[in-house]
């Protein structure tokens, strides 16, 4: 969809809601290096949310969707859960329909837009928490990779279910006494990330999103492999401050804390050969576009 | 505006040629041919213009699923793959409908109850799937064998449910099931159902259509919610979820849409009636005993009243078609002479006599029965003993412990 399809009428325009004249008037559809740079000064595609305060969840939401590459062409795929509560106010089309289905959901949307529109790029993004994602739907998420599926599943990771109270999950740490854990958890933490690769994910990264520049690298990464070669990976650590007993502006200490080289969420990447030579391509596509855009304005600058 | 092109008249890549509806099922000319009801189920979607089918294997309907996968390599289906679970493949049903394609499943029995989460999600997001249930039974212990269980718990999902005596049936319904399911006062999505190899299993002449004339394709633009394939603007639809909410407005919300996935099944009426020529066949209803039926249970039923007749008792016949929209005015009118009501069905429960006692008047007049299930064939004469028995004639005695 191209960003002329969202025009107002002007005879309309007064009536519009502001969100969507600002969609309108300052969206980064279109715009080639949209990135996280663009919060705070750009038309988010996110409005308010209902998530808690300081929920580290709700930042990772903007950091993403400031990253998609093609946003005014990317459908998302959400799952029961706090994510659900955001997605209503998202400004690209996102499907919510049962808890743990949304694997299924996005391999017959994907399949459904490129039978429709053939040659064009329709990127899907699948969101959900890692009990939608480990759990209940752990049958559909792996299925999807094993059928190579060409697109994006991301897991934010709280390491609980946080919507429902706080109940044990498979993502859950060994030993942590939740809901339905009341003598702790008695087995590991799920290493999804290794299975993703075993089961065909041609990117697979485990990480935290205290750092925006890296979560839109790996977002972008993850999205144009997908449309390109096959399913990809994305393991976000989002702690639910709510339910691990910390205050709302200590989110990110525990997304730091959690990160260093021992630790759980210590950055680990997967990159499979024929990822790692798109990425190169695109690197290089890349490189030759800034150096081109400099000589412009080089040029520009002379003249 | 642009000027809006019809497709009718012009051809897709396997050269089939795009044809209005109606004058392809009422008057194109009908070759007759020797199917099996699976054949006819690949017959019929060969002509449909379906963008994406997904299968999964239970038995009965496994073979109808692997001969749509033949039309997908010849090119007559966009996609095609098969599933890992029922519930997983009607999931995908749904993303691909909300993809705004054109979408065919098939399932059957326990596949219908793994399923059964995903029906009012379809229902609720007006997705316009079209799903064959060859119906078997789901009692534990396992049983692969026709039984028509399944249907009762479809019924209260929001999606319309149809059920076919015949291969004829499911030919013609398949291609009317989509024009009726797609209309946008409608836009729900279909069962379609049948009893498992009684017509998936058995050969029948069944008059196709030409197989150079196909449906016209979906038109998802006409949707009453929109199609998600970032087309048209992402209105962020709501301030906050509704989900989330304990207040009036949230509550009002869910029920004024249910009430309007309901409403949409009522508007399917007038479409129905207008495709099936009528939600139910009527026959003889001004004689004393009518029976009503559904499925091949309705077959059984027409046997039993040729029986009957030799014997100068007179029987009228009510085969209902669809089930949702529920034939409410029909049944009642073809009943009002009856003073006995025979529902002779293929399940345990009786669940379609309990739907026309809730219907008719003076309720006493509805034989619940009678009911065969766990894959026993229902011989038109225990239906025939079951009328001469309430009306007090002698008859002859059925298989027994002896005496």
């Amino acid at each position: 969809m191209s960003k002329e399809r969202i025009q107002i009428s002007e005879a309309l325009y007064d009536i519009m809601p502001s969100d969507y004249q600002d969609l309108v008037k300052s969206a980064t559809y279109g715009k080639e290096d949209r990135g996280w740079k663009d919060i705070g000064t750009s038309k988010e595609l996110i409005e308010q949310h209902s998530l808690c305060a300081g929920c580290p969840e709700s930042m990772a939401f903007r950091y993403i969707l400031a990253s998609l590459p093609n946003p005014e062409d990317t459908v998302m795929v959400g799952s029961t859960g706090c994510t659900s509560l955001v997605f209503p106010m998202v400004a690209v089309h996102n499907i919510h329909s049962l808890f743990g289905n949304q694997n299924a959901i996005a391999s017959g949307l994907k399949r459904a837009l490129s039978v429709r529109f053939p040659g064009r790029v329709k990127d899907v993004v699948v969101l959900a928490g890692d009990g939608a994602t480990v759990d209940i739907g752990l049958d559909m998420t792996l299925q999807a990779w094993f059928r190579q599926e060409k697109f994006t599943t991301i897991c934010f990771d709280n390491e609980l279910y946080a919507n429902t109270g706080g109940q044990e999950s498979g993502l859950m740490q060994k030993g942590f006494v939740a809901k339905m854990a009341p003598v702790g958890k008695l087995f590991d933490k799920v290493r999804l990330p290794e299975i993703a690769r075993e089961s065909g994910c041609h990117y697979v990264v485990n990480c935290t999103v205290s750092k925006p520049s890296l979560v839109e690298k790996v977002i972008r990464n993850a999205v144009h492999i997908a449309r390109e070669i096959g399913p990809t990976y994305l393991q976000l650590y989002t702690p639910c401050i709510l339910e691990i007993g910390k205050n709302s502006m200590e989110g990110l200490q525990e997304m730091r804390d959690s990160e260093k080289p021992a630790e759980r969420f210590a950055y680990k990447e997967y990159v499979s050969e024929p990822a790692k030579q798109l990425l190169a391509e695109l690197a290089a596509k890349d490189k030759e576009r800034k150096a081109a855009a400099k000589q412009l304005a080089a040029q520009a600058q002379a003249n | 505006m642009a000027e809006i092109k019809s497709v009718i008249g012009t051809q897709n890549k396997k050269g089939q040629v795009y044809t209005d509806p109606w004058k392809m099922l009422h008057e194109a000319p009908r070759t007759p041919s020797f199917f099996t009801g699976s054949e006819v189920i690949k017959e019929a979607i060969r002509r449909a213009s379906c963008d994406v089918m997904i299968a999964y294997p239970i038995t009965p309907q496994s073979e109808a699923a692997a001969l749509i996968g033949e039309l997908f390599a010849e090119g007559y289906i966009g996609d095609y793959f098969r599933g890992e679970s029922e519930f997983a493949v009607m999931s995908q049903c749904a993303g691909a409908s909300f993809g705004g394609a054109r979408v065919f499943t098939t399932t059957a029995g326990p596949g219908t109850m793994r399923a059964m989460e995903n029906f009012p999600m379809w229902a609720g997001a007006r997705l316009p799937i079209q799903m064959i249930v060859t119906c078997r039974g789901i009692n534990s212990p396992l049983s692969i064998q026709p039984d028509t269980l399944e249907i009762a718990y479809l019924l209260n999902t929001g999606m319309l449910v149809w059920h076919a005596e015949t291969a004829q049936d499911f030919f013609d319904w398949i291609l009317k099931g989509y024009i009726v399911s797609e209309e946008p006062d409608v836009h729900l999505p279909l069962a379609l159902c049948c009893d498992g190899f009684f017509v998936t299993h058995t050969k029948d002449v069944v008059n196709l259509t030409p197989t150079d004339m196909c449906l016209p394709p979906y038109d998802p633009y006409r949707s009453p919610v929109p199609c998600m394939d970032m087309e048209c603007p992402p209105v962020r639809m709501m301030r906050d979820p509704f989900v989330m909410k304990s207040n009036y407005i949230s509550y009002a919300t869910h029920a004024s849409w249910q009430q309007e996935i309901w409403a949409a099944v009522e508007r399917s009426r007038k479409h129905t009636i207008h495709w099936l020529n009528g939600l139910v066949d009527t026959e003889n209803t001004d004689a004393d005993i009518v029976i009503v039926a559904s499925g091949t249970a309705v077959s059984q039923g027409r046997e039993a009243i040729r029986m009957l007749e030799d014997e100068g008792v007179r029987c009228g016949l009510v085969k209902v078609k669809a089930l949702r929209p529920w034939p409410e005015e029909e049944i009642r009118e073809a009943t009002k002479n009856a003073k006995h009501i025979f529902v002779p069905e293929f399940n345990v429960t009786g669940w379609l006599a309990k739907e026309i006692r809730a219907t008719v008047p003076n309720s006493q007049r509805v034989h619940a029965g009678p009911h065969v299930c766990g894959g026993m064939t229902m011989p038109p004469e225990i239906i025939v003993s079951e009328i001469k028995t309430t009306l007090g004639m002698k008859t002859f005695s059925l298989a027994g412990r002896g005496s």
